[in-house]
């Protein structure tokens, strides 16, 4: 196996714009949590975003999701602004994990990715009585396209077990297998290492890379530095709901703000906390 | 049951008397169905004589014997059944037997417990040994593996041997009444629990799974051929017929609260808005609605009304969730049945006649075969609730149909995402409201032509049907016998139906007992009496030797089926 940095190395970022958040505002009554981030991510390029605990990470995820309306600001995928409803950003083609797994716990793994494809395709009531050939074709091609994800995840073999009787590490990558099955041109993760182990990181790691290199964007929220680092083309580091600074995982890691965020002045600003 | 049980150390030491504990325990059971029972003779159909056992006296013999094979088995235990868990269930079957029988049957029947014979005192000592010997058993891990390899033929003689038994046992209890029924459903859950719960039944369910389309078509063959076993009484098809609506109905809501888990405390609104549209449009001189199509017109059109009722209460109800849903459901349920009590001429238009209700509804007749009379087929008299009855079995196999090709499916794979996570299934692009109302729409078509056919076969309808008390009903079949299951919705209408029919003696007790069994349920087997693998491990997540077991069951069926 090759070491992570060398996967990165060589790597060309496309030039097609695929998520353009531009001036996103968050607010909750008197609190703002999200004030004026803007963020641009190019097809085949894994963006990190940073911060202390309540920075405003996943609020801002929330705005990019459906899940919140932002307050100000707007949020393009391919040019098109996004609706805000998560049901509809999903078809539009953003697809997201969760910080704590939410997958169906009491669905075979199989099954959980399935209901990943459920907006891409279309039999109703009628036709799932019927069983006419069409729904047939529809439901083989669901259950193909399912099994492929899985074996791309490398879960190719607990397609029958339980989710919730799946270990910690394949559990997360499940959760990113569900994601991919909505035919997503830009993946969000959140988190996607908590809890991980050194080696299961490393495969998570590879994973990522293999997304992207199959021409996804990817945007990354993560604690663990030296994972970010290492995975990233660009990082952006929030504190206090605004954008410290944006650059190369390079400049990020030696700009002394970003240190002084982390270590520093820390302070309790836990509105993230509402959000999970 | 697992607090119920002993240390490891105890049955470590003592495991070894396990055998020899069931077959004394099994002989002294066997034994007390030849003592006499009761000094007074009429109960239980004469109880009383020594060595002529009838009756209740004969299950219990079934019983001792049951306890006498597994011991047997017991000290050649094949590695995929744990004849231990079978005694325990047999054993407490056993004691409840014989307490139930005693205390109430006999003393209270008779006056005093004062006539109480040698034979149930023996029979309790038997229990509590063969109970003993299910409880210092080792825990043993099943080997699934290990089933035993059937040729594909001989697997669906296990299927025929298994639906005739059924056959047999349905058209015994029928015949029975008051104690003797209770006492052969108390047999009937004891043997059957004991012998499935060795590992027996998770192989019988794996034999089903392999021959779907034999099992199916057995269980409608089975359900086909009652009728001729009635000897053209219509006593006992009477309470079938009432069976299969509920059922219908249950099934409906299974797919609400079964799969998409959502809670609905005023289903019974659906079977009553089908009931009046068939009652309005029949042939009846009360019927309010002119317009009078032929029957099949008039099934649609209540499942479509069903329907539309469904979304005009989902679509504002169906914002709210968890038990706000169950209390503004409970509420619409409700407001049909006073709707219905009002819409009498004199608050509204001139519906549905208020409290009168609609009465004198005409039998249906199909092409001239009139549902009203006896017909002779092949020498076998079927009468009036016989021919219904053969027409809800067509309608309760379009309900299966429906319910288990929709949960086989993008959409019941939706409803089943939206149970488990609502906001992981929206964010993964199941559209949460529409299915939602799909749901209710859905179950409310299936409740609606249930209604239709229940107007006729009950020649009137009136709001005093469609009481609250009904919907909880309902939920408690569904609860009872299995969420999310068919078979298990079919056992618990069943039972729910059954019981009060034959317990005449007792029916001021009747909620009461219905309230203790709920209970009782749900501390022993919250998942139902036939569960589906998923909820079995939803309730015992900490039972490890469970969820290994039904995970190398289901990878078993996983590839029997991809074959």
């Amino acid at each position: 196996m090759s070491t992570l940095e060398a996967t990165n190395v060589g790597h060309q970022v496309g030039h097609k714009v695929v998520l353009e958040a531009s001036n996103v505002t968050m607010r909750f009554g008197g609190l703002t949590a999200v004030n004026d981030v803007s963020m641009q991510v190019h097809d085949g390029e894994i963006v990190g975003l940073i911060g202390p605990n309540g920075a405003g990470k996943t609020t801002f995820f929330n705005c990019l999701t459906g899940m919140y309306i932002p307050t100000e600001g707007t949020v393009k995928l391919s040019g098109e602004v996004l609706p805000p409803k998560p049901l509809k950003v999903v078809r539009a083609g953003m697809a997201r994990t969760f910080q704590n797994i939410r997958l169906f716990g009491n669905m075979t793994a199989l099954e959980n990715v399935m209901v990943g494809r459920y907006c891409r395709t279309s039999s109703m009531a009628l036709t799932s009585v019927l069983r006419g050939p069409k729904f047939k074709r529809e439901e083989a091609a669901t259950r193909e396209r399912a099994q492929e994800l899985l074996d791309y995840v490398g879960l190719g073999k607990s397609a029958e077990l339980l989710a919730r009787n799946m270990p910690y590490g394949d559990q997360r990558r499940l959760e990113i297998a569900r994601a991919l099955a909505t035919d997503p041109q830009l993946l969000l993760l959140d988190e996607p290492t908590a809890g991980m182990n050194p080696k299961e990181t490393e495969e998570c790691m590879h994973l990522i890379f293999k997304i992207r290199d199959s021409g996804l964007a990817v945007v990354v929220i993560e604690h663990d530095m030296r994972f970010i680092f290492q995975l990233c083309d660009r990082v952006l580091c929030l504190v206090r709901g605004a954008l410290l600074i944006e650059g190369t995982p390079g400049e990020v890691q030696s700009d002394p703000r970003v240190i002084e965020a982390y270590i520093g002045g820390s302070d309790d600003d836990d509105d993230e906390e509402g959000t999970k | 049951m697992s607090k119920l049980t002993l240390s490891d150390d105890v049955r470590a030491t003592h495991g070894s008397k396990a055998p020899m504990l069931a077959m004394v325990g099994g002989a002294l059971v066997l034994l007390s169905g030849l003592l006499s029972w009761s000094a007074d003779s009429t109960v239980l159909d004469d109880v009383s004589v020594r060595f002529y056992p009838i009756g209740a006296q004969i299950y219990i013999m079934v019983m001792g014997v049951t306890a006498i094979v597994l011991g047997v088995l017991l000290r050649k235990r094949p590695a995929w059944m744990s004849p231990g868990r079978g005694l325990r269930i047999l054993g407490w079957a056993t004691i409840a037997f014989v307490l139930l029988l005693a205390l109430f049957a006999i003393g209270y029947e008779t006056g005093a417990l004062a006539n109480l014979n040698e034979g149930l005192p023996v029979a309790l000592v038997g229990g509590v040994l063969v109970l003993l010997a299910g409880m210092v058993t080792p825990e043993v891990t099943l080997d699934v593996r290990r089933w035993p390899k059937l040729s594909s033929s001989l697997e669906i003689v296990v299927i025929v041997v298994m639906m005739a038994f059924l056959l047999f046992a349905v058209a015994h209890a029928l015949s029975l009444e008051s104690w003797t029924f209770i006492a052969f459903l108390l047999m009937l859950v004891g043997v059957a629990g004991a012998v499935l719960g060795t590992g027996i039944g998770g192989y019988l369910g794996f034999v089903g799974a392999n021959n779907r389309r034999p099992l199916l078509l057995a269980a409608f063959l089975v359900a086909f051929l009652f009728p001729f076993t009635q000897d053209g009484s219509d006593a006992n098809m009477s309470i079938a017929t009432q069976i299969i609506i509920f059922a219908a109905t249950a099934l409906g809501l299974n797919i609400v609260v079964g799969l998409a888990g959502l809670l609905d405390l005023g289903y019974i609104a659906f079977l009553g808005t089908g009931a009046y549209v068939g009652a309005m449009m029949s042939q009846s001189a009360f019927a309010t609605i002119g317009w009078k199509p032929p029957f099949l017109v008039v099934m649609l059109i209540g499942s479509l009304v069903a329907a539309t009722f469904g979304l005009i209460i989902g679509s504002p109800t169906l914002r709210v969730s968890g038990d706000y849903l169950a209390i503004v459901t409970l509420g619409f349920g409700e407001i049909f049945r006073l709707a219905m009590f009002n819409l009498d001429g004199n608050n509204g238009p001139k519906l549905t006649n208020g409290p009168n209700g609609i009465p004198g509804i005409p039998d249906l007749n199909f092409f001239g075969f009139d549902f009203g009379e006896s017909h002779s087929i092949a020498g076998f008299e079927l009468g009036r609730f016989a021919n219904y009855y053969l027409l809800l079995l067509l309608l309760i196999a379009f309900v299966i149909l429906v319910f288990s090709r929709l949960n086989d499916s993008r959409l019941g794979r939706g409803w089943v995402a939206i149970r488990e996570d609502e906001r992981a299934a929206e964010a993964m692009g199941v559209n949460v409201f529409g299915l939602k109302l799909l749901a209710f729409a859905v179950g409310a078509a299936l409740a609606g032509i249930a209604g239709t056919i229940k107007a006729h076969v009950d020649t009137s309808v009136s709001p005093d049907q469609y009481i609250f008390l009904e919907s909880a009903f309902l939920l408690a079949a569904v609860v009872l016998g299995g969420m999310g299951t068919v078979v298990g919705v079919l056992v618990g209408a069943s039972i729910l139906k059954l019981l009060p029919e034959k317990l005449r003696e007792v029916n001021d007790y009747r909620l009461l007992a219905f309230g203790l069994l709920l209970v009782i349920m749900m501390r022993f087997r919250p998942e139902g009496l036939v569960a589906s693998k998923r909820r079995q491990l939803e309730f015992h997540e900490d039972d490890e030797e469970l969820v290994a077991l039904t995970q190398q069951e289901h990878l078993l069926e996983a590839q029997a089926e991809a074959k």
